[in-house]
Protein backbone atom coordinates (compact mmCIF):
# COMPACT_ATOMS: atom_id res chain seq x y z
CA UNK A 1 0.00 0.00 0.00
CA UNK A 2 1.45 3.33 -1.04
CA UNK A 3 2.25 5.80 1.71
CA UNK A 4 0.84 9.28 1.07
CA UNK A 5 2.75 12.19 2.56
CA UNK A 6 3.12 15.96 2.35
CA UNK A 7 6.68 16.88 1.51
CA UNK A 8 8.94 19.12 -0.57
CA UNK A 9 10.31 18.27 -4.00
CA UNK A 10 13.81 18.03 -2.54
CA UNK A 11 12.73 15.65 0.23
CA UNK A 12 10.87 13.53 -2.31
CA UNK A 13 14.07 13.20 -4.36
CA UNK A 14 16.13 12.37 -1.25
CA UNK A 15 13.56 9.73 -0.29
CA UNK A 16 13.74 8.26 -3.80
CA UNK A 17 17.53 8.07 -3.42
CA UNK A 18 17.12 6.35 -0.06
CA UNK A 19 14.86 3.76 -1.64
CA UNK A 20 17.24 3.28 -4.58
CA UNK A 21 20.13 2.89 -2.10
CA UNK A 22 22.96 3.72 -4.53
CA UNK A 23 26.52 2.49 -3.95
CA UNK A 24 28.04 5.97 -4.04
CA UNK A 25 26.82 9.58 -3.82
CA UNK A 26 29.29 12.42 -4.23
CA UNK A 27 27.90 15.91 -3.86
CA UNK A 28 28.60 19.51 -2.97
CA UNK A 29 25.76 21.64 -1.60
CA UNK A 30 24.20 24.44 -3.62
CA UNK A 31 20.87 26.21 -3.25
CA UNK A 32 18.15 25.16 -4.05
CA UNK A 33 19.22 21.49 -4.25
CA UNK A 34 21.07 21.47 -0.90
CA UNK A 35 18.23 19.78 0.97
CA UNK A 36 18.44 16.72 -1.29
CA UNK A 37 21.89 15.79 0.00
CA UNK A 38 21.15 17.18 3.47
CA UNK A 39 18.25 14.73 3.87
CA UNK A 40 20.20 11.96 2.19
CA UNK A 41 23.21 12.43 4.46
CA UNK A 42 20.84 11.90 7.41
CA UNK A 43 19.81 8.57 5.90
CA UNK A 44 23.49 7.67 5.56
CA UNK A 45 24.26 8.73 9.16
CA UNK A 46 21.28 6.73 10.45
CA UNK A 47 22.44 3.63 8.60
CA UNK A 48 19.28 3.47 6.47
CA UNK A 49 21.30 3.13 3.27
CA UNK A 50 24.54 1.38 2.37
CA UNK A 51 25.74 4.32 0.31
CA UNK A 52 29.29 5.63 0.49
CA UNK A 53 28.66 9.40 0.70
CA UNK A 54 31.66 11.33 -0.58
CA UNK A 55 31.74 14.96 0.54
CA UNK A 56 33.91 16.80 -1.95
CA UNK A 57 35.30 20.31 -2.35
CA UNK A 58 33.39 21.36 -5.49
CA UNK A 59 30.84 20.22 -8.03
CA UNK A 60 33.64 19.49 -10.49
CA UNK A 61 34.98 17.05 -7.92
CA UNK A 62 31.47 15.73 -7.19
CA UNK A 63 30.92 14.70 -10.79
CA UNK A 64 34.53 13.47 -11.05
CA UNK A 65 33.99 11.22 -8.02
CA UNK A 66 30.70 10.00 -9.50
CA UNK A 67 32.51 9.12 -12.73
CA UNK A 68 35.23 7.27 -10.83
CA UNK A 69 32.71 5.36 -8.74
CA UNK A 70 30.60 4.49 -11.78
CA UNK A 71 33.70 3.35 -13.67
CA UNK A 72 34.59 1.20 -10.66
CA UNK A 73 31.25 -0.53 -11.14
CA UNK A 74 28.82 1.23 -8.78
CA UNK A 75 25.32 2.67 -9.05
CA UNK A 76 25.94 6.38 -8.54
CA UNK A 77 23.89 9.53 -7.94
CA UNK A 78 24.31 13.21 -7.19
CA UNK A 79 22.33 16.44 -7.02
CA UNK A 80 23.08 20.03 -7.98
CA UNK A 81 21.77 23.32 -9.36
CA UNK A 82 22.78 26.16 -11.66
CA UNK A 83 26.38 27.31 -11.08
CA UNK A 84 27.13 23.97 -9.45
CA UNK A 85 26.17 22.27 -12.65
CA UNK A 86 28.14 24.81 -14.64
CA UNK A 87 31.20 23.81 -12.63
CA UNK A 88 30.51 20.17 -13.52
CA UNK A 89 30.44 21.07 -17.20
CA UNK A 90 33.63 19.33 -18.30
CA UNK A 91 32.73 16.21 -16.35
CA UNK A 92 29.17 16.02 -17.72
CA UNK A 93 30.58 15.34 -21.17
CA UNK A 94 33.02 12.80 -19.74
CA UNK A 95 30.26 10.90 -17.89
CA UNK A 96 28.28 10.62 -21.12
CA UNK A 97 31.31 9.89 -23.30
CA UNK A 98 32.42 7.10 -20.98
CA UNK A 99 28.85 5.74 -21.12
CA UNK A 100 28.34 5.74 -17.35
CA UNK A 101 24.69 5.65 -16.26
CA UNK A 102 24.91 8.19 -13.43
CA UNK A 103 21.66 9.79 -12.18
CA UNK A 104 21.72 13.53 -11.45
CA UNK A 105 18.86 15.25 -9.62
CA UNK A 106 18.96 18.78 -10.99
CA UNK A 107 16.98 21.45 -9.23
CA UNK A 108 16.61 24.15 -11.86
CA UNK A 109 18.04 27.55 -10.95
CA UNK A 110 19.17 30.63 -12.89
CA UNK A 111 22.83 31.04 -13.77
CA UNK A 112 24.72 34.11 -12.57
CA UNK A 113 25.29 37.05 -13.16
CA UNK A 114 23.50 38.81 -11.59
CA UNK A 115 23.55 36.21 -8.87
CA UNK A 116 20.13 34.68 -8.37
CA UNK A 117 19.04 31.54 -6.54
CA UNK A 118 15.58 31.13 -8.07
CA UNK A 119 14.17 29.05 -10.85
CA UNK A 120 14.85 29.15 -14.52
CA UNK A 121 16.08 26.53 -16.94
CA UNK A 122 19.35 28.03 -18.13
CA UNK A 123 21.29 25.28 -16.31
CA UNK A 124 19.66 22.17 -17.78
CA UNK A 125 18.87 23.55 -21.25
CA UNK A 126 22.43 24.75 -21.50
CA UNK A 127 23.48 21.14 -20.88
CA UNK A 128 21.39 19.81 -23.74
CA UNK A 129 24.47 18.92 -25.85
CA UNK A 130 26.38 17.12 -23.09
CA UNK A 131 25.04 13.69 -24.07
CA UNK A 132 22.85 13.29 -20.97
CA UNK A 133 19.26 12.09 -21.15
CA UNK A 134 16.93 14.79 -19.78
CA UNK A 135 13.65 14.17 -17.96
CA UNK A 136 11.58 17.17 -16.81
CA UNK A 137 9.07 17.09 -13.93
CA UNK A 138 6.09 19.36 -13.27
CA UNK A 139 5.78 18.56 -9.57
CA UNK A 140 7.32 16.58 -6.71
CA UNK A 141 5.46 13.40 -7.64
CA UNK A 142 6.81 13.50 -11.19
CA UNK A 143 10.33 14.23 -9.96
CA UNK A 144 10.10 11.30 -7.51
CA UNK A 145 8.71 8.96 -10.18
CA UNK A 146 11.28 10.11 -12.75
CA UNK A 147 14.17 9.18 -10.45
CA UNK A 148 13.33 5.46 -10.55
CA UNK A 149 12.65 5.53 -14.27
CA UNK A 150 15.91 7.43 -14.84
CA UNK A 151 17.84 4.59 -13.22
CA UNK A 152 16.17 1.99 -15.44
CA UNK A 153 16.54 4.08 -18.62
CA UNK A 154 20.19 5.01 -18.12
CA UNK A 155 21.25 1.52 -17.04
CA UNK A 156 19.51 -0.25 -19.94
CA UNK A 157 22.16 -2.18 -21.86
CA UNK A 158 21.08 -0.58 -25.17
CA UNK A 159 21.50 2.88 -23.62
CA UNK A 160 24.22 3.14 -20.91
CA UNK A 161 24.02 6.93 -20.60
CA UNK A 162 23.71 9.32 -17.66
CA UNK A 163 20.31 10.83 -16.91
CA UNK A 164 19.37 14.15 -15.32
CA UNK A 165 15.99 14.62 -13.66
CA UNK A 166 14.78 18.20 -13.43
CA UNK A 167 12.41 20.00 -11.09
CA UNK A 168 11.89 23.73 -10.59
CA UNK A 169 13.97 25.34 -7.85
CA UNK A 170 11.93 26.65 -4.88
CA UNK A 171 8.61 26.44 -6.78
CA UNK A 172 8.77 22.64 -6.46
CA UNK A 173 11.94 21.93 -4.49
CA UNK A 174 10.84 23.93 -1.43
CA UNK A 175 7.03 23.73 -1.68
CA UNK A 176 5.00 21.16 0.22
CA UNK A 177 3.18 18.86 -2.15
CA UNK A 178 1.12 15.69 -1.84
CA UNK A 179 3.18 12.68 -2.76
CA UNK A 180 2.57 8.95 -3.01
CA UNK A 181 5.63 6.98 -1.99
CA UNK A 182 6.34 3.50 -3.24
CA UNK A 183 7.36 0.74 -0.86
CA UNK A 184 11.11 0.10 -0.63
CA UNK A 185 10.69 -3.48 -1.91
CA UNK A 186 8.67 -2.23 -4.89
CA UNK A 187 11.46 0.21 -5.77
CA UNK A 188 14.16 -2.45 -5.51
CA UNK A 189 12.11 -4.85 -7.63
CA UNK A 190 11.45 -2.13 -10.21
CA UNK A 191 15.05 -0.93 -10.59
CA UNK A 192 16.73 -4.35 -10.14
CA UNK A 193 20.42 -4.83 -9.32
CA UNK A 194 23.02 -2.68 -11.07
CA UNK A 195 25.02 -4.62 -13.65
CA UNK A 196 28.09 -2.71 -14.79
CA UNK A 197 29.19 -3.24 -18.37
CA UNK A 198 32.83 -2.62 -17.53
CA UNK A 199 33.99 -2.33 -13.93
CA UNK A 200 37.47 -1.37 -12.78
CA UNK A 201 36.92 -3.43 -9.61
CA UNK A 202 36.15 -6.57 -11.61
CA UNK A 203 39.65 -8.05 -11.26
CA UNK A 204 38.80 -11.09 -13.38
CA UNK A 205 38.04 -8.89 -16.38
CA UNK A 206 40.59 -6.07 -16.36
CA UNK A 207 39.77 -3.01 -18.48
CA UNK A 208 41.21 0.40 -19.20
CA UNK A 209 38.64 3.23 -19.06
CA UNK A 210 39.08 6.85 -20.05
CA UNK A 211 41.89 6.29 -22.51
CA UNK A 212 42.93 8.46 -25.44
CA UNK A 213 41.07 8.53 -28.77
CA UNK A 214 42.58 10.52 -31.60
CA UNK A 215 41.58 10.97 -35.22
CA UNK A 216 41.44 7.19 -35.55
CA UNK A 217 38.65 6.41 -33.05
CA UNK A 218 36.98 9.49 -31.51
CA UNK A 219 34.25 9.77 -34.14
CA UNK A 220 33.49 6.02 -33.89
CA UNK A 221 32.77 6.44 -30.19
CA UNK A 222 30.63 9.53 -30.84
CA UNK A 223 28.71 7.58 -33.49
CA UNK A 224 28.04 4.93 -30.81
CA UNK A 225 26.83 7.63 -28.41
CA UNK A 226 24.42 8.93 -31.05
CA UNK A 227 23.15 5.38 -31.58
CA UNK A 228 22.64 4.91 -27.82
CA UNK A 229 20.48 8.07 -27.80
CA UNK A 230 18.39 6.56 -30.63
CA UNK A 231 17.62 3.58 -28.40
CA UNK A 232 16.37 5.80 -25.57
CA UNK A 233 12.78 6.56 -26.74
CA UNK A 234 11.73 2.90 -26.86
CA UNK A 235 13.35 2.26 -23.49
CA UNK A 236 11.55 5.31 -22.03
CA UNK A 237 8.21 3.89 -23.19
CA UNK A 238 8.97 0.36 -21.97
CA UNK A 239 10.05 1.62 -18.55
CA UNK A 240 7.00 3.93 -18.35
CA UNK A 241 4.73 0.97 -19.11
CA UNK A 242 6.27 -1.04 -16.26
CA UNK A 243 5.99 1.98 -13.98
CA UNK A 244 2.32 2.45 -14.83
CA UNK A 245 1.66 -1.21 -14.01
CA UNK A 246 3.24 -0.63 -10.61
CA UNK A 247 1.73 2.76 -9.73
CA UNK A 248 -1.11 3.52 -12.14
CA UNK A 249 0.71 6.76 -13.04
CA UNK A 250 1.34 7.10 -16.74
CA UNK A 251 4.37 8.72 -18.39
CA UNK A 252 5.62 9.15 -21.94
CA UNK A 253 7.66 11.56 -24.03
CA UNK A 254 5.35 14.44 -23.08
CA UNK A 255 1.96 15.14 -21.58
CA UNK A 256 -0.81 16.20 -23.95
CA UNK A 257 -3.46 18.33 -22.31
CA UNK A 258 -6.68 18.97 -24.27
CA UNK A 259 -4.68 18.99 -27.52
CA UNK A 260 -6.76 16.54 -29.58
CA UNK A 261 -9.37 19.05 -30.80
CA UNK A 262 -7.36 22.20 -30.09
CA UNK A 263 -6.68 25.03 -32.55
CA UNK A 264 -4.08 26.83 -30.46
CA UNK A 265 -1.54 25.45 -28.02
CA UNK A 266 1.16 26.22 -25.51
CA UNK A 267 4.34 24.17 -25.08
CA UNK A 268 5.85 24.57 -21.63
CA UNK A 269 8.04 22.42 -19.35
CA UNK A 270 8.05 21.90 -15.58
CA UNK A 271 5.98 23.69 -12.94
CA UNK A 272 4.54 26.53 -15.05
CA UNK A 273 2.60 23.89 -17.01
CA UNK A 274 0.32 23.59 -13.97
CA UNK A 275 -0.64 27.27 -14.14
CA UNK A 276 -1.07 27.10 -17.91
CA UNK A 277 -3.45 24.12 -17.66
CA UNK A 278 -5.73 26.08 -15.32
CA UNK A 279 -5.88 29.02 -17.71
CA UNK A 280 -6.48 26.70 -20.66
CA UNK A 281 -9.48 25.32 -18.75
CA UNK A 282 -10.81 28.89 -18.38
CA UNK A 283 -10.44 29.51 -22.11
CA UNK A 284 -12.10 26.19 -22.92
CA UNK A 285 -15.10 27.33 -20.87
CA UNK A 286 -15.24 30.42 -23.10
CA UNK A 287 -15.34 28.12 -26.14
CA UNK A 288 -11.72 28.69 -27.18
CA UNK A 289 -10.09 25.45 -28.23
CA UNK A 290 -6.76 25.68 -26.48
CA UNK A 291 -4.42 22.86 -25.45
CA UNK A 292 -1.01 22.25 -23.95
CA UNK A 293 2.00 20.05 -24.53
CA UNK A 294 4.38 19.54 -21.64
CA UNK A 295 7.66 17.90 -22.73
CA UNK A 296 9.07 15.33 -20.32
CA UNK A 297 11.86 13.89 -22.48
CA UNK A 298 13.92 16.72 -24.01
CA UNK A 299 17.09 14.71 -24.76
CA UNK A 300 16.73 12.76 -26.89
CA UNK A 301 14.14 15.01 -28.52
CA UNK A 302 11.02 13.11 -29.69
CA UNK A 303 10.57 15.30 -32.78
CA UNK A 304 8.28 13.00 -34.79
CA UNK A 305 5.85 12.44 -31.93
CA UNK A 306 5.79 16.14 -31.05
CA UNK A 307 5.11 17.02 -34.68
CA UNK A 308 2.21 14.54 -34.66
CA UNK A 309 0.79 16.04 -31.48
CA UNK A 310 1.04 19.67 -32.63
CA UNK A 311 0.72 19.42 -36.43
CA UNK A 312 -3.04 20.01 -36.56
CA UNK A 313 -2.92 23.28 -34.60
CA UNK A 314 -3.15 26.70 -36.22
CA UNK A 315 -0.77 28.42 -33.84
CA UNK A 316 1.54 27.37 -31.02
CA UNK A 317 3.54 29.39 -28.51
CA UNK A 318 6.60 27.69 -27.04
CA UNK A 319 7.61 28.98 -23.62
CA UNK A 320 11.29 29.00 -22.72
CA UNK A 321 12.38 29.76 -19.15
CA UNK A 322 15.81 30.77 -20.42
CA UNK A 323 17.30 32.76 -23.26
CA UNK A 324 19.82 31.57 -25.82
CA UNK A 325 21.14 35.09 -26.20
CA UNK A 326 21.30 36.21 -29.80
CA UNK A 327 19.42 33.19 -31.16
CA UNK A 328 16.25 33.49 -33.24
CA UNK A 329 14.13 32.16 -30.40
CA UNK A 330 14.26 30.13 -27.19
CA UNK A 331 15.97 26.72 -27.52
CA UNK A 332 12.77 24.71 -27.02
CA UNK A 333 10.95 26.93 -29.52
CA UNK A 334 13.63 26.37 -32.15
CA UNK A 335 13.50 22.60 -31.68
CA UNK A 336 9.70 22.60 -31.99
CA UNK A 337 9.78 24.81 -35.10
CA UNK A 338 12.34 22.48 -36.63
CA UNK A 339 10.27 19.39 -35.72
CA UNK A 340 7.27 20.84 -37.57
CA UNK A 341 9.20 21.97 -40.66
CA UNK A 342 8.59 18.83 -42.77
CA UNK A 343 4.81 18.87 -42.28
CA UNK A 344 2.82 19.93 -45.33
CA UNK A 345 0.58 22.05 -43.13
CA UNK A 346 2.09 23.35 -39.96
CA UNK A 347 1.10 25.78 -37.25
CA UNK A 348 2.63 29.22 -36.77
CA UNK A 349 5.19 28.79 -33.97
CA UNK A 350 5.98 31.68 -31.64
CA UNK A 351 8.53 31.88 -28.85
CA UNK A 352 8.27 33.55 -25.44
CA UNK A 353 11.05 33.99 -22.93
CA UNK A 354 9.47 34.07 -19.47
CA UNK A 355 10.09 33.73 -15.76
CA UNK A 356 13.86 34.19 -15.70
CA UNK A 357 15.44 34.20 -12.25
CA UNK A 358 12.26 32.91 -10.62
CA UNK A 359 9.89 35.65 -11.87
CA UNK A 360 6.38 34.24 -11.37
CA UNK A 361 4.41 33.02 -14.34
CA UNK A 362 0.96 34.32 -13.50
CA UNK A 363 -2.55 34.03 -14.83
CA UNK A 364 -2.32 37.30 -16.78
CA UNK A 365 0.85 36.18 -18.57
CA UNK A 366 -0.79 33.00 -19.77
CA UNK A 367 -3.88 34.95 -20.80
CA UNK A 368 -1.69 37.32 -22.84
CA UNK A 369 -0.13 34.34 -24.63
CA UNK A 370 -3.50 32.72 -25.35
CA UNK A 371 -5.13 35.99 -26.50
CA UNK A 372 -2.27 36.52 -28.95
CA UNK A 373 -2.61 32.93 -30.19
CA UNK A 374 -6.34 33.44 -30.86
CA UNK A 375 -5.47 36.43 -33.09
CA UNK A 376 -2.57 34.63 -34.82
CA UNK A 377 -4.80 31.62 -35.52
CA UNK A 378 -7.36 33.96 -37.16
CA UNK A 379 -4.96 35.99 -39.27
CA UNK A 380 -1.99 33.67 -39.74
CA UNK A 381 0.34 36.62 -39.08
CA UNK A 382 2.27 37.77 -36.03
CA UNK A 383 4.27 40.73 -34.77
CA UNK A 384 7.31 39.12 -33.11
CA UNK A 385 8.70 35.62 -33.49
CA UNK A 386 10.36 35.84 -30.08
CA UNK A 387 9.37 38.11 -27.23
CA UNK A 388 10.19 38.52 -23.54
CA UNK A 389 7.19 38.42 -21.21
CA UNK A 390 6.74 38.57 -17.42
CA UNK A 391 9.23 41.48 -17.17
CA UNK A 392 8.45 45.18 -16.62
CA UNK A 393 8.32 47.21 -19.84
CA UNK B 1 49.43 -1.36 -39.38
CA UNK B 2 46.59 -3.26 -37.70
CA UNK B 3 43.01 -2.99 -39.02
CA UNK B 4 40.92 -0.19 -37.50
CA UNK B 5 37.58 -1.33 -36.08
CA UNK B 6 34.29 0.29 -37.15
CA UNK B 7 31.85 1.92 -34.70
CA UNK B 8 29.86 -1.26 -34.22
CA UNK B 9 32.95 -3.33 -33.36
CA UNK B 10 34.75 -1.07 -30.92
CA UNK B 11 33.84 -1.34 -27.19
CA UNK B 12 31.60 1.49 -25.95
CA UNK B 13 32.84 4.55 -24.09
CA UNK B 14 36.46 4.12 -25.16
CA UNK B 15 36.90 1.05 -22.95
CA UNK B 16 39.92 -1.10 -23.68
CA UNK B 17 38.59 -4.50 -22.69
CA UNK B 18 41.53 -6.69 -23.72
CA UNK B 19 44.68 -6.53 -21.56
CA UNK B 20 47.88 -6.15 -23.56
CA UNK B 21 46.06 -4.58 -26.50
CA UNK B 22 49.19 -2.51 -27.25
CA UNK B 23 50.48 -5.74 -28.84
CA UNK B 24 48.06 -5.00 -31.71
CA UNK B 25 49.09 -1.37 -32.01
CA UNK B 26 52.58 -1.07 -33.48
CA UNK B 27 53.35 2.43 -32.26
CA UNK B 28 56.79 2.36 -33.90
CA UNK B 29 55.06 3.76 -36.97
CA UNK B 30 55.17 7.19 -35.25
CA UNK B 31 58.99 7.21 -35.57
CA UNK B 32 60.87 9.78 -37.65
CA UNK B 33 64.47 9.00 -36.59
CA UNK B 34 65.60 5.50 -35.67
CA UNK B 35 68.43 4.28 -33.43
CA UNK B 36 70.95 2.01 -35.13
CA UNK B 37 72.76 -0.43 -32.82
CA UNK B 38 76.31 -1.64 -33.57
CA UNK B 39 76.81 -5.06 -31.92
CA UNK B 40 80.59 -4.90 -32.32
CA UNK B 41 80.98 -1.63 -30.42
CA UNK B 42 78.42 -2.46 -27.68
CA UNK B 43 79.87 -3.11 -24.20
CA UNK B 44 76.46 -4.26 -22.82
CA UNK B 45 76.39 -1.72 -19.99
CA UNK B 46 72.55 -1.68 -20.45
CA UNK B 47 72.27 2.08 -19.93
CA UNK B 48 70.05 2.17 -23.06
CA UNK B 49 67.82 -0.60 -21.58
CA UNK B 50 67.48 1.33 -18.29
CA UNK B 51 66.58 4.64 -19.95
CA UNK B 52 64.38 3.46 -22.85
CA UNK B 53 60.82 4.73 -22.02
CA UNK B 54 59.23 2.15 -24.35
CA UNK B 55 61.07 -1.06 -23.35
CA UNK B 56 62.29 -1.26 -26.92
CA UNK B 57 65.85 -2.41 -26.15
CA UNK B 58 65.78 -6.17 -26.57
CA UNK B 59 68.02 -8.24 -24.29
CA UNK B 60 68.90 -11.87 -23.60
CA UNK B 61 71.08 -13.22 -20.79
CA UNK B 62 71.98 -9.71 -19.65
CA UNK B 63 73.13 -8.62 -23.09
CA UNK B 64 71.64 -6.28 -25.68
CA UNK B 65 70.37 -8.21 -28.72
CA UNK B 66 68.83 -5.40 -30.76
CA UNK B 67 66.08 -2.76 -30.96
CA UNK B 68 62.37 -3.49 -31.26
CA UNK B 69 61.31 -1.22 -34.11
CA UNK B 70 57.63 -2.22 -33.69
CA UNK B 71 57.51 -0.01 -30.57
CA UNK B 72 60.61 2.24 -30.66
CA UNK B 73 59.39 5.79 -31.34
CA UNK B 74 62.84 7.14 -32.08
CA UNK B 75 63.17 9.48 -29.09
CA UNK B 76 66.98 9.11 -29.17
CA UNK B 77 67.45 8.69 -25.40
CA UNK B 78 69.38 5.42 -25.96
CA UNK B 79 71.81 7.12 -28.33
CA UNK B 80 72.25 10.00 -25.88
CA UNK B 81 72.86 7.67 -22.92
CA UNK B 82 75.26 5.35 -24.77
CA UNK B 83 78.70 6.19 -23.23
CA UNK B 84 80.76 8.79 -25.11
CA UNK B 85 83.67 6.37 -25.62
CA UNK B 86 81.40 3.59 -26.94
CA UNK B 87 78.80 5.18 -29.20
CA UNK B 88 77.26 1.85 -30.14
CA UNK B 89 73.90 3.53 -30.83
CA UNK B 90 73.57 6.35 -33.36
CA UNK B 91 70.45 7.99 -34.80
CA UNK B 92 69.61 7.75 -38.48
CA UNK B 93 66.62 9.02 -40.49
CA UNK B 94 63.98 6.42 -41.35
Amino acid sequence: MAKIAATTGNSAIAYAMKQINPDVCAAYPITPSTQVMEDFSTFVADGLVNTNLVTVESEHSAMSACIGAAAAGGRVMTATSANGMALMWEMLYIAAGMRLPITLALVNRALSAPINIHCDHSDSFGARDTGWIQLYSENAQEAYDNMFQAVRIGEHMDVRLPVMVMQDGFIISHSIDRIEYLEDEEVQKFIGPFVPQYALLDYDNPVTLGSLDLQDYYIEHKRQQAEAMKHVPQVVLDVARDFERLTGRSYGFFESYRLEDAEIGIVIVNSAAGTAKDIIDQYRQKGIRAGLLKPRLFRPFPATEIAQALGHLKAVTVMDRLDSFGAQAGPLAMEIRSALYDLKQRPVVLSKIYGLGGRDFEEQHCQYVLDELVQVAKTGTYQNLCEYITHRD
Amino acid sequence: MFKLKNWKEVPIGGAVDLPGSAMENKTGSWRVNKPVWNSEKCIHCLRCWVFCPDMSIMTADGKVTGINYDYCKGCGICAKECPEKVKAITMATE
